[in-house]
């Protein structure tokens, strides 16, 4: 089971409770964008076995946006933060590495 | 004026516990910078306080719960609702806030009983037991949105959306069937 907690009102909760909104961290290419960059956007996500950043809504509780960062192979959660950053913060950085010593890092 | 009528008006279920449709109530939602002074300004005319994370208060007989980082829900009696609406977003007219009278987009329940906790444990994934005091429970009961707290001794209360109201008793009036408490 995976169980996250919401930055934005500090419920501790499982799965069920939130919606899952994909790969987090994404860049938008829009208007004058290459073909290239905008068919990246819309559809070239990362699946990898192990440290992923996503962005979740919790749902059924306080309706907020926020960002995780968890392994998908273990479910463990290394943080969740707020939505309004653009790139993982260098605490969580520090967390996932400290745990993660192989992980190839972000990017 | 047409007849006020609550979604079940008051359908009550003996079970282990008795759980009950609470019948009219007020409720009224407040979206706004919950650090903003008019905010605190405009709730103090009204003898009552901004609560903190996740908490609900009840004084002169009206609660006001923290719903999330933006928004509030104040409940009181149900005709004083639309009185109390008018007056907080006259107050609130020069900020960046939103008052809404939802009393009648709501049901509320009442589950009383010494294992009235166990109704709930049954229907949602939340942590019902750790659940402190004054502390309100955002969750779904099921597949609906619900939201809960210790409304007294061995009693909780449980609001939902009126369209699900009919389902919400189904789930209840179930989930506290005679002989089926979890310990
Ligand atoms: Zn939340």
């Amino acid at each position: 089971m995976l169980t996250l907690t919401c930055p934005c009102c500090g419920v501790i909760a499982e799965e069920t409770e939130f919606a899952p909104g994909g790969e987090a961290h994404l860049k938008r290419f829009g208007p004058g964008s290459s073909d290239d960059e905008f068919e990246g956007y819309l559809f070239a996500r990362k699946n990898p076995k192990g440290v992923h950043f996503e962005r979740w809504r919790h749902a059924y509780g306080c309706g907020k946006w926020f960002l995780a960062a968890r392994d998908t192979n273990t479910l463990e959660v290394f943080a969740t933060y707020k939505a309004q950053t653009t790139e993982p913060p260098a605490d969580v950085i520090a967390k996932i590495k400290a745990k993660r010593p192989d992980w190839e890092g972000y990017k | 004026m047409s007849e006020a009528v609550s979604a079940l008006s008051g359908q009550t279920h003996e079970g282990f516990v008795t759980v009950s449709e609470a019948g009219l109530v007020g409720m009224i939602s407040i979206r706004s910078d919950l650090e903003a002074k008019g905010l605190a300004k405009a709730l103090k005319a009204e003898r009552l306080p901004v609560p903190g994370p996740r908490r609900i208060e009840t004084a002169n007989g009206r609660s006001i719960a923290w719903m999330s980082p933006d928004e509030l829900l104040l409940i009181c009696a149900h005709d004083e609702a639309p009185a109390l609406t008018d007056r907080l977003a006259k107050a609130l007219a020069g900020d960046h806030a939103l008052v809404v009278n939802v009393s009648d987009a709501r049901a509320m329940f009442t589950i009383r009983g010494d294992k009235a906790d166990q109704v709930v444990m049954k229907l949602s994934p939340a942590d019902i037991a750790t659940l402190p005091e004054g502390e309100i429970r955002r969750s779904r009961t099921a597949q609906v949105a619900a939201a809960f707290w210790r409304s007294g001794e061995s009693e909780i209360s449980l609001i939902s959306f009126r369209s699900v109201a009919g389902y919400v008793m189904g789930l209840l009036e179930v989930s506290a069937r005679e002989g089926s408490d979890l310990f």
